[in-house]
């Protein structure tokens, strides 16, 4: 069992938690990530590691409420445990030798790319920070990013924090006012990262893009998170999950993030319902009906 | 050995209650009932006691086959018990999941004419009547000096147990060759620490094997019998990523470790379409139904997705479990296999029973391709006609396509299961560990050493995937290496 020592929320749909988890803590590097459960029917979900404290023995996470099991996270509380969390997975994100990066977070990639941009700061590489919102009141981290960036840009798609406007957008102009950057890290929605990537590769400029297939195990035995890179489908559990951003093929990784939908959608319409029940607010959630999703495909 | 019970001369097996195929292809209750005692004596009589024991030569363990048989017929259950358990400590499993038919069962004498002893059959009622009156196990073991002496011979190591009192063994992985190298050893008084990747413990035993073949339960209680004698269990630590073994020897003071991880990595066809929504690998049906036990969605959270119409590709025990778990999730199921019934590889009850719950076998046939629908999902599979060609020198047939023969299958649903290969981690982050050029370790045949001192490996990790028998056989060649091992530290 692992403790939560500490939860907030960083934005009304996402949440930061502190775990207690000093072996992971000792070992785990930027862009790998853990895998919990809840419980013993939970799912095993990965997150990414948003921050670690060797010394402190903690691992911080961070999540957006998104379905069932993001939705009943984001209700549990400081001194609560979780039954499952495992980790180090995935492999850590090569940053060795850059010295002028860029890094993009878009909605709550961004927490996910915080630990990219600590680590290259930290090494003494020259970092820019740009990340993206839907509106102004989803923005976070700021401060955090301020403190291991050279510049940090924040836009928003409805303008809403007076700067409209797409990452991609900025970056672009980055680019072309001789930023020359040796490294871009994208993490967010696909589309961007697709976005970002199609606007690197002319430049040659490397770009990572961090993807979240759907995952099982995390080991690389139950084949769930096939990406296809370049002209083979590789596992991002363990291959990844860290890809050339020049060599993904995106419409492929969106097509397969929809197979499961529709349960996915039905546990979420029955944890919202049951948490309200419960008198425990999580946000949304449609009426339930008596459905067996399980044969449904999806699409 | 002249018998002391009337021979029944009936050439088949007693009859084994099963649950009838319609409606066990609706849960995942336990197909095979098992036999009462009267069944069991019954079957037991069909021995016939012979001399040489042909049937023991069959069995990688050395299970003392006449000799618990008989203790059966003559309805000495607990005598029977302590005879199998002191060859095989996971009974139940092996005579659930043992593939008989080329082992032990297939040297049997009574097998030249009609059907062979159920060997298999009377190792799991005994090692189900010993869960069901656990008091009369032990005291049998300590009354009868009879068994006592009749067992001595396969049982040197409990003769020395404490020898090794005070040495810490780390075993990776808790699959069947783990959990025998652990038992082994916990019993000559090593300390014991299992590590497991995964949340739940028995490696295949319960990520693979589905509960109407093999319950959970039984499993759980191996592992209880185990924790019992003092081995702890740590799951969520996957070595190599957490700690690897080097650091498992030097910072957490193992004096020596057992690599049993398995061989647990998908293979894939490499056909177009394989990527498409609704195809996934044995291992993905598999891991979402037993261990996330999604069959139980949305009691459990994990969902798994089923078509109306399933094709699995293979012809081994995966295939087929996967074929029956896809059934009972709904769909109507098709295997497809390259070569023949002959040459199937999976135990021959499960493709009866297969069969009995109405999967379609389509033998000889091959998936060349997967066509795939405007949204992105399997819509059929595109497959072709196979033939046997004649055999060659070594009597051996290989397939080869029917030029023109290509046909469709229509499918929404793809699970494909041919075969698996080891997971490259731990040979990657051990140096000094010699492995082959498909990452299995290459160990000494009797002692099970890797090229690395301390370090042992066995089960489907060395061998490529194999059965729950070989893999505990090598377990407990593991076991009796790193005993020998750990005396000559002792002794320098
Ligand atoms: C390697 C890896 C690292 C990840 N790191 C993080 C992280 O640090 N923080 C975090 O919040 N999430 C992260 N994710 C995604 C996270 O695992 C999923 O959001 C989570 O599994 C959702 O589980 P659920 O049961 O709550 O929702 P589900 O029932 O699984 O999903 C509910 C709905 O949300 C959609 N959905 C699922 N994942 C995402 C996603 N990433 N973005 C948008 N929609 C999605 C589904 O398609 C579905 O419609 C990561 C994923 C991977 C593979
Ligand atoms: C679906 C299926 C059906 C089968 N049916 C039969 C049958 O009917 N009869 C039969 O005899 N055999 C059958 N087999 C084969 C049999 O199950 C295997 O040969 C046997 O389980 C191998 O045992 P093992 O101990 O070597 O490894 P496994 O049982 O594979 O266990 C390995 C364990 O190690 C863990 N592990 C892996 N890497 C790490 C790591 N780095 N750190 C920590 N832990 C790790 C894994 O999570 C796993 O739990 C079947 C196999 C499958 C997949
Ligand atoms: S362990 Fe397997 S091979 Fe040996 S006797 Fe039992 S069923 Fe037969
Ligand atoms: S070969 Fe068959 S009949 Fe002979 S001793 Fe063995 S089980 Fe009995
Ligand atoms: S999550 Fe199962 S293989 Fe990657």
């Amino acid at each position: 069992m692992f403790k939560i020592l500490k939860a907030e929320q960083l934005n009304k749909d996402v949440t930061r938690m502190v775990i207690e988890a000093p072996e992971i803590a000792k070992r785990i590097k930027p862009g790998q990530f853990i895998m919990l459960r809840i419980d013993e029917r939970g799912e095993r979900v990965p997150l990414t590691m948003n921050d670690c404290d060797p010394e402190a023995g903690t691992v911080t996470i961070v999540f957006q409420a998104v379905g069932a099991t993001t939705m009943r996270l984001a209700t549990m509380h400081e001194g609560q445990y979780l039954q499952d969390f495992v980790g180090p997975l995935g492999n850590p994100t090569e940053l060795d030798g850059v010295a002028r990066a860029c890094i993009i977070g878009g909605g709550l990639g961004t927490a996910i790319a915080y630990p990219q941009a600590k680590w290259l700061h930290e090494h003494g590489a020259q970092v820019d920070v740009i990340t993206g919102f839907r509106t102004a009141d989803l923005i976070m981290l700021q401060d955090e990013i301020e403190a291991v960036s050279k510049s940090q840009f924040v836009v928003t798609d409805d303008g809403s924090n007076g700067h409209r406007g797409l990452v991609t957008q900025v970056l672009a102009k980055q680019i072309e006012a001789g930023a020359n950057y040796d490294l871009v890290v994208a993490i967010g929605p696909v589309i961007m990262m697709q976005k970002v990537s199609e606007l690197t590769k002319p430049h040659g400029i490397k770009t990572w893009v961090s993807m979240n297939p759907l995952m099982i195990d995390g080991t690389g035995m139950c084949g769930v998170c096939r990406v296809k890179v370049g002209d083979q489908y590789l596992h991002a559990c363990v291959d990844g999950p860290d890809f050339d951003g020049h060599l993904v093929d995106f419409a492929d990784a969106l097509r397969r993030g929809v197979q499961y939908r529709e349960p996915e959608q039905y546990a979420r319409d029955l944890a919202a319902h049951k948490l309200a029940s419960e008198g425990r607010s999580c946000g949304g959630g449609k009426e339930i009906h008596e459905q067996q999703p399980l044969r449904r495909k999806a699409g | 050995m002249p018998c002391v019970y009337k021979v029944n001369k009936d050439n088949e097996k007693v009859v084994m209650p099963e649950l009838d195929p319609e409606t066990r292809s609706h849960n995942f209750c336990e197909v095979a009932l098992g036999y009462n005692e009267e069944q069991a004596q019954q079957e037991a009589r069909r021995c016939i006691q012979c001399p040489k024991k042909p049937c023991m030569s069959g069995c990688p363990v050395g299970v003392p086959i006449p000799q618990f048989i008989e203790q059966v017929a003559l309805g000495n259950f607990a005598q029977a018990y302590e005879l199998v358990h002191r060859a095989n400590t996971l009974p139940a499993v092996c005579g659930r999941a043992c593939p008989q038919e080329t082992q032990c069962e297939g040297k049997c004498t009574r097998g030249r004419k009609g059907q062979p002893v159920g060997i298999g059959r009377l190792e799991r009622f005994v090692a189900d009547w010993a869960t069901a009156h656990p008091d009369q196990v032990m005291c049998q073991d300590a009354q009868d000096p009879q068994a006592e002496a009749a067992t001595q011979s396969s049982d040197a190591s409990l003769t020395e147990s404490e020898d090794l009192d005070g040495y810490r063994v780390a075993v990776v992985g808790s699959g069947p060759a783990s959990l025998t190298c652990a038992g082994e050893l916990a019993q000559r008084g090593c300390d014991v620490s299992v590590f497991e990747a995964l949340h739940e413990t028995g490696g295949v035993l319960t990520y693979g094997i589905p509960e109407f073949r093999l319950p959970k339960t039984l499993v759980a209680q191996e592992i209880h019998k185990l924790e019992d004698v003092g081995v702890e269990f740590k799951t969520d630590v996957v070595v190599g990523k957490l700690y690897d073994i080097d650091e498992l020897m030097d910072e957490c003071g193992f004096d020596a470790v057992f690599v049993g991880t398995g061989a647990g990595l998908p293979s894939y066809l490499g056909i177009e379409g394989e990527g498409a929504n609704g195809v996934m690998v044995a291992n993905e049906l598999l891991t979402r139904v037993n261990l996330m036990k999604a069959y139980q969605f949305p009691r459990f959270d994990t969902p798994v997705y089923a078509g109306k119409h399933c094709v699995v590709v293979g012809g081994g025990n995966v295939a087929m479990d996967a074929a029956r778990t896809a059934r009972r999730l709904g769909a109507e199921v098709t295997l497809v296999y390259r070569r023949g019934l002959e040459q199937m590889p999976a135990r021959a009850e499960e493709i009866h029973h297969a069969v009995q719950e109405g999967i379609q076998l389509q033998l000889l046939t091959n998936p060349v391709c997967i066509l795939v629908d405007d949204d992105g999902w399997i819509d059929g599979v595109e497959c072709v006609s196979m033939q046997l060609s004649e055999p060659d020198e070594s009597g051996r047939q290989s397939v080869v396509e029917v030029p023109d023969s290509n046909f469709v299958i229509d499918a929404d649903m793809m699970v494909i299961a041919v075969g698996s290969k080891t997971n490259p981690l731990i040979a990657k982050t051990t140096p000094g560990l010699e492995v082959t050029s498909r990452n299995l370790m290459v160990v000494d045949e009797e002692t099970c050493a890797t090229s690395k001192p301390g370090v042992y490996a066995g089960g489907d990790a060395v061998s490529g995937a194999a059965t729950v028998i070989l893999a505990m056989g090598a377990g407990k060649r593991a076991a009796a290496g790193i005993a020998d091992y750990l005396k000559m530290k002792q002794a320098s």
